[in-house]
């Protein structure tokens, strides 16, 4: 092979790639969070349900703001219709279409057309979309949306620099995702007790493993007696389990430590800390002691790694072009090199 | 029109005007007439279904622009006419020529009115025109720039008259635009019309990229054998993005903003994740006040503060250089077949439009006598801005036009009405006769190369003579002829 010469990635654009990846991971998970709580409604109590989406996203604040109020229909037009409100689902990818606007150079122009399509799809998503049985369809469509991107970027995009941070970006927020999906378990209504219990627990966790692709592979290498703890640590940390956050730190781990050994990018230091943090998380702590002390926040403490890990990332490779990071920025990505240029000139 | 046309097209008039297909032409070959007929059999109909199968296309690829109205920005295709617009292979050479011919002249006057300026002195031009230019630069005074090239990339309007004869309609040397779509327009024709092109032999378009980072590359500072480039663009919000994007990509450069890059020490950075990271041409698509906020406007936020200052000290090439903007001026260019004579010693290739500069007491004159049969346009804009065709405006307007230009004749040109040539186009009745132009574009670095065909904008409104993109204009792909075939032509006693 010949020496290829380093044509040098942008900061701007490794975090742009970073966070297309994050948004784009976001909708996909935001539909498999919206469909299984679908699963979780029972009659009489649907409102409960959909707001533990709202809860499970730490959207309450946002959600009232929006002047939404608390029942299913509102909340399934919060994350579907509602642009205006940024983790829905058209925001998220609409936030993912102006960093794929500025990042075109770096892509494959099958990447861009699938989401120009894309887009357009779900910008056009009606609130009869929303209703009865063409809710889970709709979910299945944005779903296969963001697959048909990955499996088009999985083809198409040129493994340099910016590839790497277009996967440190997708296994960050899958980490998180699936965390969300999780907890979502847990605001889930129960009946009282008895048998009546058992089966309804059993019904969700199915769920829960549905959504998260992994109820087949789950049942080939679970004990026959059914245990909520053997599906946490399937969730969580099944080192084959693509969406678990076990797997995605690992690939996080290997991908750092590729960018500095093939290109010589020896800043992530602090990044590999963090990942060893989040590892020690992970497989170091007891699942019975998780579960005695509470899935909830032992979930939030992942998250909070997880954005740490992030921030780290940031500080490494992206802050070199703009001088002031904000904590903000942590959590919601550039969706347009915005802050960098005013509209000054048409 | 001949009769095989009639034939075909029995409903096709284009008038008085000439038509680029169906006038004849003797050295297009039996082009024409394939054409002609292959339009004629794939039938209406499905030559419909399949132009908007080709904008869906576009829509779906972004091949867009944004146009600006009431705050509001809507990202809009350029209508494409699925009916190309075909230039001979003479035809052609007298425009590769004239365009070369031109910018060689442009070159040359940037290089002498930012240095001696003999051409004001020996009394071709009047120096208030020059110096008094809102375009002139005077931070470019005695600064050389390397091989003389202050155009590197041109872009000049040409439109062909009722008789068949070319002329300048306008220079394009600041930061034109459009050239994505020549090359976009063919890969569309190839993907959705490739019947009508088979066994048709054109000039290729898809060198353009390689030109011009050529061109980038000869004019970077010192001798680096692989010189960083960059285009830099305004952003996302510029109505010419999608270009921006396309020509990073064709040239396989970075794209670049402002905040990407940084001076230090008078020179200039890209900030990539590993560090800084030396840039040593920059070709930027934007405008000379926005470029640097330490010399031009300091509200500028989209520019490199220090930029200037780096380019002076011989460390960074910009292109196209800063003051281009004075000779592309509506009021200059009455002057460029001068010009063209004053440097080369030669006659323009191809000649003006005659044009009446209000500045002068005889042309302001000349134009408030006839405003009902000219065309007046204000020197300072672009995008087709600010024209009035005297023969189509009522009366009321030409009073209004009249009050304008008197009150500031500095600002005015008027040219004749000319009968833009027309070309067959998909339109609501069929296809019927729409007027068009040409933009050539030429990349200079060293030599000039002129990209074969150019973008040939078509007024999509019966009777319009407007072709820009921003007033409804859209665009044909533009083919070149690789073969001569006058020389074909038994009559012309040419023997191969």
């Amino acid at each position: 092979m010949t020496h290829m010469r380093d044509p040098g990635l942008l900061a701007r654009d490794a975090e742009g790639l970073f966070w297309m990846a994050r948004y784009l991971e976001r909708v996909e998970n935001m539909a498999r969070l919206i469909d299984v709580t679908q699963s979780f409604e029972s009659p009489g109590f649907e409102t409960e349900a959909w707001f533990g989406l709202i809860r499970i996203n730490a959207d309450e604040k946002n959600f009232l703001e929006r002047g939404f109020s608390a029942d299913a229909t509102h909340v399934k037009r919060f994350y579907l219709l509602d642009k205006g409100n940024s983790t829905s689902i058209p925001a998220s990818l609409e936030d993912a279409r102006t960093n794929a606007r500025t990042l075109r150079p770096l892509m494959s122009t099958e990447m861009w057309k699938q989401l120009n399509v894309f887009h357009r799809f779900v910008s056009r998503i009606t609130p009869e979309d929303l209703e009865g049985d063409a809710l889970s369809r709709l979910c299945t469509r944005i779903k296969e949306g963001v697959q048909a991107h990955t499996g088009i970027t999985q083809g198409t995009i040129y493994r340099d620099q910016g590839w790497y941070f277009y996967e440190l970006g997708r296994y960050i927020e899958r980490a998180d995702q699936t965390t969300r999906m999780l907890d979502i378990k847990f605001t889930a209504l129960l009946p009282r007790g008895g048998e009546e219990k058992r089966v309804a627990e059993l019904t969700q966790w199915n769920a829960i493993l549905r959504a998260a692709a992994g109820y087949h592979a789950f049942k080939r290498q679970a004990r026959a007696q059914f245990a909520p703890e053997d599906v946490v640590q399937f969730l969580l940390r099944d080192p084959s389990n693509p969406r678990s956050p076990l797997l995605c730190v690992r690939r996080i781990e290997s991908h750092l430590d590729d960018l500095r050994r093939h290109f010589g990018l020896s800043r992530g230091a602090e990044a590999l800390e963090r990942v060893e943090m989040l590892r020690e998380l992970l497989l170091e702590v007891k699942l019975s002691h998780i579960l005695a002390t509470g899935l909830h926040d032992y979930l939030d403490l992942v998250q909070i790694y997880l954005q740490e890990l992030a921030g780290a990332i940031g500080r490494a490779f992206f802050r070199d072009w703009r001088p002031e990071p904000t904590p903000e920025s942590q959590l919601q990505g550039p969706s347009s090199p915005s802050q960098s240029q005013t509209q000054v000139s048409a | 029109m001949s009769d095989i046309f009639q034939h075909l097209w029995p409903e096709y008039d284009p008038g008085r005007f000439f038509c680029e297909l169906t006038t004849p032409r003797a050295d297009a070959g039996p082009v024409p007439r394939w054409l002609a007929e292959r339009l004629q059999g794939i039938g209406l109909e499905a030559l419909r279904a399949r132009a908007s199968a080709a904008e869906t296309d576009l829509i779906d690829l972004g091949v867009t622009f944004t146009v600006y109205s009431d705050a509001t920005a809507i990202d809009r295709i350029l209508p494409f006419d699925c009916i190309p617009r075909v230039l001979t292979a003479p035809e052609w050479d007298l425009l590769e020529r004239a365009c070369a011919q031109r910018v060689k002249a442009l070159n040359l006057f940037l290089g002498d009115i930012y240095g001696k300026g003999h051409v004001v002195k020996d009394g071709i031009i009047p120096g208030e025109l020059v110096y008094g230019n809102a375009n002139y630069r005077p931070e470019m005074k005695d600064f050389p720039v390397p091989h003389g090239t202050y155009v590197h990339v041109c872009g000049i309007d040409i439109i062909r008259d009722e008789a068949g004869d070319f002329r300048v309609l306008e220079d394009n040397a600041r930061t034109p635009s459009g050239v994505s779509y020549v090359i976009e327009n063919r890969h569309l024709m190839l993907r959705t019309f490739p019947d009508l092109m088979s066994g048709i032999k054109l000039k290729p378009v898809d060198d353009y990229g390689r030109r011009l980072r050529a061109a980038m590359a000869e004019v970077a500072p010192g001798d680096n054998a692989d010189p960083q480039v960059v285009l830099l663009s305004p952003g996302i919000y510029n109505s010419a993005y999608f270009e921006h994007v396309f020509l990073a990509r064709e040239m396989g450069v970075p794209l670049v903003v402002g905040a990407d890059l940084t001076v230090e020490n008078d020179r200039v950075f890209m900030r990539t994740i590993s560090g800084l990271k030396p840039v040593h041409t920059i070709y930027r698509r934007l405008n000379d006040d926005f470029l640097d906020p330490e010399v031009f406007r300091p509200d500028s936020m989209l520019g490199v503060p220090g930029l200037i200052r780096a380019w002076k000290a011989g460390n960074v090439a910009i292109a196209n250089a800063v003051g281009t903007g004075v000779a592309d001026d509506k009021a200059v260019y009455a002057y460029m077949p001068r010009i063209i004579k004053y440097y080369l010693d030669e006659e323009p290739l191809i000649q003006n439009v005659e044009t009446h500069i209000c500045r002068e007491p005889e042309g302001l004159k000349y134009t408030l006598e006839n405003l009902d049969k000219l065309v007046t346009k204000p020197v300072g804009e672009s995008g087709g801005y600010g024209i009035t065709i005297g023969p189509r405006a009522s009366k009321e307007e030409l009073e209004k036009v009249r009050e304008t230009i008197s009150a500031d004749p500095d600002n005015w040109i008027s040219q004749p009405m000319i009968g833009l040539s027309v070309g067959p186009t998909l339109a609501e009745e069929g296809i019927g006769p729409r007027h068009l132009d040409l933009r050539p574009f030429i990349v200079t670095g060293k030599e000039s190369w002129v990209l074969p065909g150019g973008l040939s904008r078509v007024a999509m409104k019966r009777g319009s003579l407007i072709v820009n993109s921003s007033q409804g204009g859209g665009s044909k792909d533009t083919w070149v002829l690789a073969e001569d075939f006058s020389k074909d032509d038994p009559t012309k006693g040419d023997t191969p």
